[in-house]
């Protein structure tokens, strides 16, 4: 009870929303391909909040999150259509198995690395991000279904509007709670200074495993999502550019911020898919050249980003 | 008999991809010891160094002895160009922030290359200026190709080891890279030897460049991702700062990326490169030629 009425005005908003969105899909204003972008805007929000936990809150620089969004794409997948789910019926028991198996690997691949300092650890998440990559592309060797570099086919698709928005707005709350808590805490001082926050007794080794855990599991968790929003996984989703994408997005919603998470999400997504639809194909290709250019003025004029370590009010982020 | 000549076949590929990867790999252990920087774009100035080859060979077709002088000159040009507009700004900033502006500049070098007019994004054949021979030892056999790529890996070390060792800009290089506050009290100008260490390092990844076209005549604005960040690996793994030991890393590099493609499977190729990484970021973070123990 206590969770919702703390939560009430983010609730209120995210059904705000939902009766909006829910309105445009019904109506046909929204074609299908607005609605795939909508509900994948959703997704990219809910992994970029698993990296600013990572990174942004705790200040480990990782490149290698789409690896970890890739694994929990492929084991939620393989898992529903093993078992030959077709319906909304043990989804969320699939969407855990993505979570979860991303945590489990975060967790072995953390456990050692997590000792190494910035750019080291960058360099380190790097290689783990193409060595996933190589892993998934040579998947049809152990098993055929995945499909390797072909591609993983056949995935029912059952991320739907609820399904998307419910674990966007559960995941938020639950990150916020956390960030709120004594170990959201224990986070922000690693974040700080490493140093001293073991000199205050903090168990940094252990502290920085759990946030890299919970980051890989948010991961994992729209990796779920997103792997049964389009009916076809490709290991090429899950590169280092896409690893670029989550890192962009924390950086200019700013380090620290959910609420920065969100807009950047939002405006990350529009500007990539709503540029497609209003651009000539020609000139598409600027985008990429765009979005270094800003990234460096960013870097230069604002290093942590816009809405650093400030939350949203409106939305009842700022406080637990 | 046959097996031995095939090992040594394969070796000599190694020694001939791990030569551009010593190459690529001394920018980056170069940059890194006086800027404490992952130059994300050095792989990129590596390909800018293919292109311009390209352009002149089969545009210009300019004799090779003047391809290489006037490649370095414009990669390194490239690599100051990119030092002072996207680095120095950010010189006091934290080192997080470098790191991303510098994956940003290999980005934007990737993509606004890419486009026509430019380099444009498909595959590019690349013209060797000359046929490619075969000699035949009795064990094995090596191509014109190789020789060129040893003698002028041979040649540019020689004359780095000379610059480093030998001149008063290189020792103020070593000064800087072995502590920076210290080496500015002693009057040297670490901005303009900051500026310098990126003109010789790219510098070397341009004729890494050349190189790695002559041995792979297929380029793209892309081509320069995988053997960059291979070539970072190679310096790690002999040791970040450190000149030989980039040297050593990028022949190891080279010869286990052969071995294990013509053992094993082309496919696990990256993947064991980068468990590599992982085992001597674990075991020996300071490489196997480090010495200095860098805390936390």
């Amino acid at each position: 009870m206590r969770f919702l009425r703390e939560a009430q005005r983010f609730l209120f908003f995210s059904a705000l929303a939902y009766v909006l969105l829910k309105g445009l899909f019904v109506s046909g204003c929204a074609t299908d391909y607005v609605q795939q972008v909508i509900i994948y805007s959703f997704i990219v929000i809910l992994v970029s909040l698993g990296l600013n936990v990572i990174y942004g809150y705790t200040g480990q620089f990782s490149l290698g999150h789409a690896a970890f969004y890739g694994i929990g794409a492929y084991a939620s997948a393989y898992f529903t259509s093993a078992l030959g789910v077709t319906g909304p019926f043990l989804f969320l028991p699939a969407l855990l198995v993505g979570g979860l198996s991303a945590a489990l690997i975060g967790c072995l691949i953390g456990a050692p690395i997590l000792r190494l300092r910035d750019d080291f650890l960058a360099i380190a998440t790097l290689g783990f991000g193409i060595l996933v990559r190589v892993v998934l592309d040579n998947s049809d060797r152990l098993s055929e279904r995945l499909g390797g570099a072909r591609g993983f086919l056949g995935i029912p698709q059952i991320t739907n509007l609820e399904w998307g928005l419910i674990a966007l707005v559960f995941v938020v709350l639950v990150t916020r709670n956390l960030i709120f808590s004594r170990y959201g805490l224990f986070w922000q001082c690693i974040k700080g200074d490493e140093l001293a926050s073991a000199a205050c007794g903090i168990n940094t080794a252990r502290m920085k495993l759990m946030a890299f855990m919970y980051g890989c599991f948010l991961a994992g968790i729209g990796g779920a999502l997103y792997a049964h929003l389009y009916p076809f996984l490709h290991p090429s989703n899950f590169d280092f550019l896409k690893s670029i994408d989550f890192l962009i997005i924390v950086i200019v919603g700013g380090m620290g911020s959910i609420t920065g998470t969100i807009w950047a999400g939002i405006i990350w997504v529009a500007f990539i898919e709503g540029l497609r639809v209003v651009l000539p194909s020609q000139v598409l290709e600027l985008r990429w050249v765009l979005i270094p250019v800003l990234l460096i003025i960013l870097m230069m004029w604002k290093p942590t980003g816009l809405m650093a370590e400030r939350e949203s009010k409106l939305l009842g982020l700022d406080k637990p | 008999m046959e097996l031995l000549s095939y090992i040594l076949e394969q070796a000599i590929n190694g020694l001939q991809i791990g030569a551009v990867y010593a190459l690529i790999a001394l920018g980056y252990t170069m940059v890194y010891g006086v800027l404490r920087l992952i130059n994300f774009a050095h792989g990129d100035i590596f390909m800018f160094g293919s292109f311009t080859a390209y352009f002149l060979i089969s545009k210009w077709h300019l004799p090779i002895y003047l391809v290489f002088p006037i490649t370095v000159f414009a990669t390194a040009l490239l690599g100051y160009a990119v030092e002072k507009i996207a680095y120095k700004p950010l010189r006091s900033a934290p080192r997080i922030s470098l790191l991303i502006t510098a994956v940003g500049v290999s980005l934007f070098l990737e993509y606004f290359l890419s486009l026509k007019g430019l380099f444009g994004p498909d595959y590019i054949a690349f013209p060797r200026p000359f046929d490619v021979r075969v000699f035949d030892l009795k064990l094995f056999s090596v191509t014109n190709i190789q020789l060129i790529i040893f003698s002028v890996t041979a040649v540019s070390l020689l004359l780095l080891y000379l610059l480093v060792y030998k001149t008063r800009q290189g020792r103020a290089m070593r000064a800087v890279s072995h502590d920076p506050e210290v080496a500015a009290l002693m009057g040297i100008n670490i901005d303009g030897i900051i500026s310098f260490t990126f003109i010789v390092g790219t510098g070397l990844a341009g004729i890494g460049g050349i190189l790695y076209a002559f041995a792979y005549p297929q380029i793209n604005v892309f081509m320069g991702i995988m053997p960059g960040i291979k070539s970072f690996i190679a310096a790690v793994l002999g040791g970040i700062g450190l000149i030989h030991g980039a040297v050593v890393g990028g022949i190891i590099i080279g010869v286990l990326e052969v071995f294990v493609s013509a053992f094993l499977s082309s496919t696990f190729r990256d993947g064991v490169i980068f468990i590599v990484l992982l085992l001597v970021l674990l075991l020996r973070p300071n490489g196997l030629f480090g010495r200095r123990i860098e805390k936390l």
